[in-house]
């Protein structure tokens, strides 16, 4: 054993010499090496030691400014001496250490499993109180008055464009709609945290982050109508919208697909050497499917410039979390996969806010990926397909409806900062719903895009199957004309 | 994303489609088969589609302790709601939500049927049964052979509701039957109405070998008829005449059934005799009762909701003219979905409409 110990050690020397990376291994090192941290064994007794230790944050917390915990140094020191003292004692278990691909293993004699869980919850940042009220001061100075109206006047409008569609939905006027009501601080924080570089992986409770880069009332209602303006040509169901010029990619139904897809456009923007990154959205749910743990693992290997923004909104469909997942939630699979993670308030704006924005400077310049989960929750029904009151208590809703309102709580924020007042607020609400009330109506007028679209866009060009089904289906619109919608035009 | 979908049909498809009422055979079939008179079939209550397989899982988990049903959203009753009140009866241990993940879903049915349970996976919507392709195609339909049979999964059943409903778009309205109907080791099944629904589910889940069973949404409220309340099986890989006729032979499947049968009542009005086929299971499909009513009738019209190209219509056109070439006095028709994706606006121009069925029928009698 002791010869190959030292076999392997003088492999693993050469490695790191030549890697010519020594901050990527030390980060491995720490995380493998050290002695587990605030995760005591199963049934342990050792418990009082474990929670003394280090609270609140049982992981080696990073920022921008600060890149390494005093710990992951002290550690990388140690182990460095270990290995280079060629008089190390083999025998003595607690001094040796394992070289391994992907660094160093340090032995141990006392047979300790890891938990399934930590001792505490992961900690949620925030930065306001459930009173609007800021808790540190460091952040008025990051949002300032300009900033903290257009986020609040677009929450508002988000808030509103979701109702009245909701409601358009209901009167048969569209076929579907999906509101992201209880979710609006995400939504709009986030979007408010990132540039217009940077691209969009949506799921698709995440309109707010298109309404933020400026996708208009008329634009969202001619998607839902799928008229003939409509970018998406009318071929998907409402709320799947999409915008090239804001960077915002298309949503699509199937879940989680578009996390791995995130990482690939941010490995292109990494080779490019551009000042932006990808932020995928996604929903507890998701992380349950394969392409959320290939995203993950893909992003940390390939040091992917990718921001991970989870709502986690404690539902999929009827499902609740704890039938979803045993962790604690999302952020800790952070770890797990070698990204840097943070939990975060997705009710508190400015906590978001901030979050995001760190995130995305951590994210570009360290070139690597982040993820972030923002414990929020979903106020509405699923869609209009669902009720929700058919599998989950009506207080509950109430509670996070009423008590944990995101935008009413932001509200207080800005209000106190005196940028904003009663008198606002009323024009601002009847001004927006006249406008999505317009849009509305107009997206309505539109007829739908012409027949040829059917076919256009299968591929870049028709193909001869195509043309031959075209024309086909021409002929039989002339033999009966009344089996098909007038507001299509032939 | 559109779940319980099946609740509000397009209006304009809705509105062309009249009630589904065959004059089940299975009804009849299952009322004879336990001695039951046609006094007694009058007093089966009548249901619909989404009830009938309801009925199938309480018959289900109710004569087997080691059967299951579990997928995203059962517990409370599924989007669809044809788990309603399973989890209440049998408990939580036997009835469950799954997390959001199909090829744990199918997975896990595999691994619990491999131990000689009866597993009922249910996934969500068809369109997202292909995260599950790999433990469906690579696992599930080879694990009897593979182990020189030491080992099978044939207690695994996949429901998945499928097609069309009016306003899916691309992702709650594929038929993508024909992906698995390429597979050897899994059998895929089709029922047409809610009597054939509840017959066919039974026996698919008691069968010895994986299947994937899809059920036709479209249906789940709208196809209302006379279900026997009693435990019965349909047999599967066995084709059902449900229209005689001398002209022309049409098979189909599923929700399309309905719709070539008014193209048959209309063609009835020309003066054309029509045999329509359902062929209930697609994988292995009863060759014999479609070549018999081609050498009877001449010609051959398939009809599916999936694209034309590569579906299952085109297996079943090879196949005849290997057989029946002499026979045939017209090339086969294929009336089928386009070479696109799904579309929602565009949905009425993609499906393969009644007058499209209609036209062709005409042209192949007068070819
Ligand atoms: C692959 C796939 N499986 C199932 C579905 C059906 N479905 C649509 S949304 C959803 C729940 C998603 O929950 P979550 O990720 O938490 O997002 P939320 O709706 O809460 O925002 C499910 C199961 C789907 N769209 N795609
Ligand atoms: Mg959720």
């Amino acid at each position: 054993m002791a010869t190959w110990l030292r076999r392997t050690r003088a492999v693993a020397h050469y490695l790191r010499r030549s890697s010519g990376r020594p901050s990527t291994s030390r980060v491995v090192l720490d995380r493998q090496g050290a002695p587990l941290p605030a995760v005591p064994p199963l049934g342990s007794v050792g418990i009082g030691r474990a929670a003394g230790r280090i609270s609140p944050a049982p992981f080696p917390v990073f920022s921008a400014k600060r890149l390494e915990s005093t710990r992951a140094e002290k550690h990388l020191a140690s182990v460095h001496e270990a290995e280079d003292d060629d008089t190390v004692d083999d025998d003595d278990d607690d001094a040796q250490v394992l070289d391994f691909p992907g660094g160093k293993v340090a032995f141990t004699s006392r047979m300790q499993f890891i938990a399934e869980s930590a001792e505490e919850r992961v900690p949620c940042y925030r930065v306001l109180d459930d009173y609007g009220q800021q808790i540190e001061n460091d952040c008025s100075a990051q949002v300032n008055e300009e900033l903290a109206v257009k986020m609040y006047t677009d929450m508002v409008t988000l808030q509103i464009m979701d109702a009245v569609f909701f409601e358009a939905q209901r009167q048969g006027r569209i076929s579907f709609y999906l509101t992201s009501m209880g979710e609006e601080a995400i939504n709009i924080a986030s979007a408010a945290a990132l540039t217009d570089d940077d691209v969009v992986m949506p799921q698709y409770r995440e309109q707010g982050v298109l309404l933020w880069r400026g996708f208009t009332l008329q634009e969202f209602a001619n998607q839902c109508f799928g008229n003939k303006v409509d970018y998406g040509k009318g071929r998907q169901m409402p709320i799947h919208y999409g915008s090239n010029k804001h960077n915002y990619f298309t949503v699509s139904s199937p879940i989680a697909t578009q996390i791995p897809q995130a990482v690939g456009a941010a490995y292109s923007l990494k080779m490019d050497k551009r000042s932006a990154c990808v932020a995928a959205y996604f929903g507890d749910g998701s992380t349950s499917e394969g392409d959320f743990h290939a995203g993950l693992n893909f992003a940390a290997v390939m040091e992917a410039p990718v921001i991970f923004i989870c709502r986690n909104n404690g539902w999929a469909i009827s499902t609740h979390t704890r039938e979803q997942f045993r962790s604690d939630g999302i952020v800790v699979r952070g770890q797990a996969y070698g990204i840097r993670s943070i939990r975060v308030d997705g009710n508190d704006a400015l906590a978001v806010y901030s979050a995001v924005r760190e995130a995305r400077e951590m994210a570009i310049k360290d070139q690597m990926p982040i993820l972030v989960e923002a414990l929020t929750y979903r106020v509405g029904h699923h869609s209009t397909s669902d009720d929700s009151t058919k599998y989950r208590p009506m207080d509950e809703i109430e509670y996070w409806k009423m008590s944990r309102n995101p935008v009413n709580r932001f509200r207080k924020w800005v209000e106190r900062n005196m940028w904003w007042d009663d008198k606002k607020e009323v024009e601002l609400r009847n001004n927006i719903r006249k406008q999505v009330l317009q849009a509305i109506q107009t997206a309505e007028t539109y007829e739908k895009p012409p027949l040829s679209d059917l076919f256009r866009d299968v591929y870049d060009t028709l193909p001869s199957n195509l043309h031959e089904q075209e024309s086909q289906l021409r002929e039989t619109i002339e033999r009966h004309p009344k089996d098909y919608p007038l507001d299509v035009p032939v | 994303m559109a779940t319980s979908a099946a609740q509000r049909f397009g209006r304009r498809l809705a509105s062309s489609v009249p009630r589904r009422r065959f004059s089940s055979s299975a009804a009849a079939a299952a009322a004879a088969a336990t001695g039951g008179s046609a006094v007694q079939r009058t007093q089966n209550p009548s249901l619909n589609l989404c009830s009938a397989i309801n009925q199938a899982l309480h018959i289900a988990l109710d004569t087997d302790p080691r059967s299951y049903v579990f997928g995203e959203d059962v517990s409370f009753g599924g989007v669809f709601r044809c788990t309603v009140g399973l989890a209440d009866r049998f408990g939580k241990g036997r009835v469950f939500n799954t997390p959001l993940c199909e090829q744990g879903i199918v997975g896990f049915g595999i691994g619990l049927a491999a131990m000689g349970n009866r597993a009922v996976a249910e996934i969500q919507f068809a369109d997202y049964i292909f995260p599950a392709f790999d433990q469906i195609v690579n696992e599930a339909a080879k694990f009897r052979y593979r182990s020189g049979n030491q080992f099978n999964c044939g207690g695994l059943t996949i429901r998945a509701p499928y097609g069309a409903v009016g306003h899916g778009g691309h992702y709650h309205s594929q038929s993508p039957e024909a992906f698995f109907c390429h597979v050897p080791g899994i059998k895929v099944v089709i029922p047409r109405s809610p009597s054939q629904a509840k017959g066919l589910l039974l026996s698919c889940i008691r069968d010895p070998n994986p299947i994937v069973f899809f059920e036709p949404k479209w249906l789940y409220r709208l196809a209302v008829e006379e279900v026997p309340e009693h435990d019965y099986t349909l047999p599967l890989s066995e084709a059902e005449v449900i229209r005689e006729g001398t002209d022309i032979t049409m098979v189909g499947w599923g929700a399309q059934l309905s719709v070539m049968e008014e193209a048959c009542l209309d063609a009835e009005n020309d003066g054309i005799s029509c045999e329509l086929i359902d062929l209930k299971t697609l994988l292995p499909w009863d060759k014999e009762t479609v070549e018999a009513s081609v050498r009877k009738t001449g010609r051959l019209l398939i009809s599916h909701e999936a694209p034309v190209t590569g579906g299952f219509g085109a297996e079943i056109s090879a196949s005849i003219v290997e057989r029946c070439f002499l026979r045939l006095q017209a090339p086969v028709a294929r009336i089928c979905g386009l070479d696109t994706p799904f579309p929602l606006v565009f949905e009425p121009f993609y499906l393969p409409t009644k007058n499209k069925i209609l036209d062709a029928i005409k042209s192949t009698v007068n070819y």
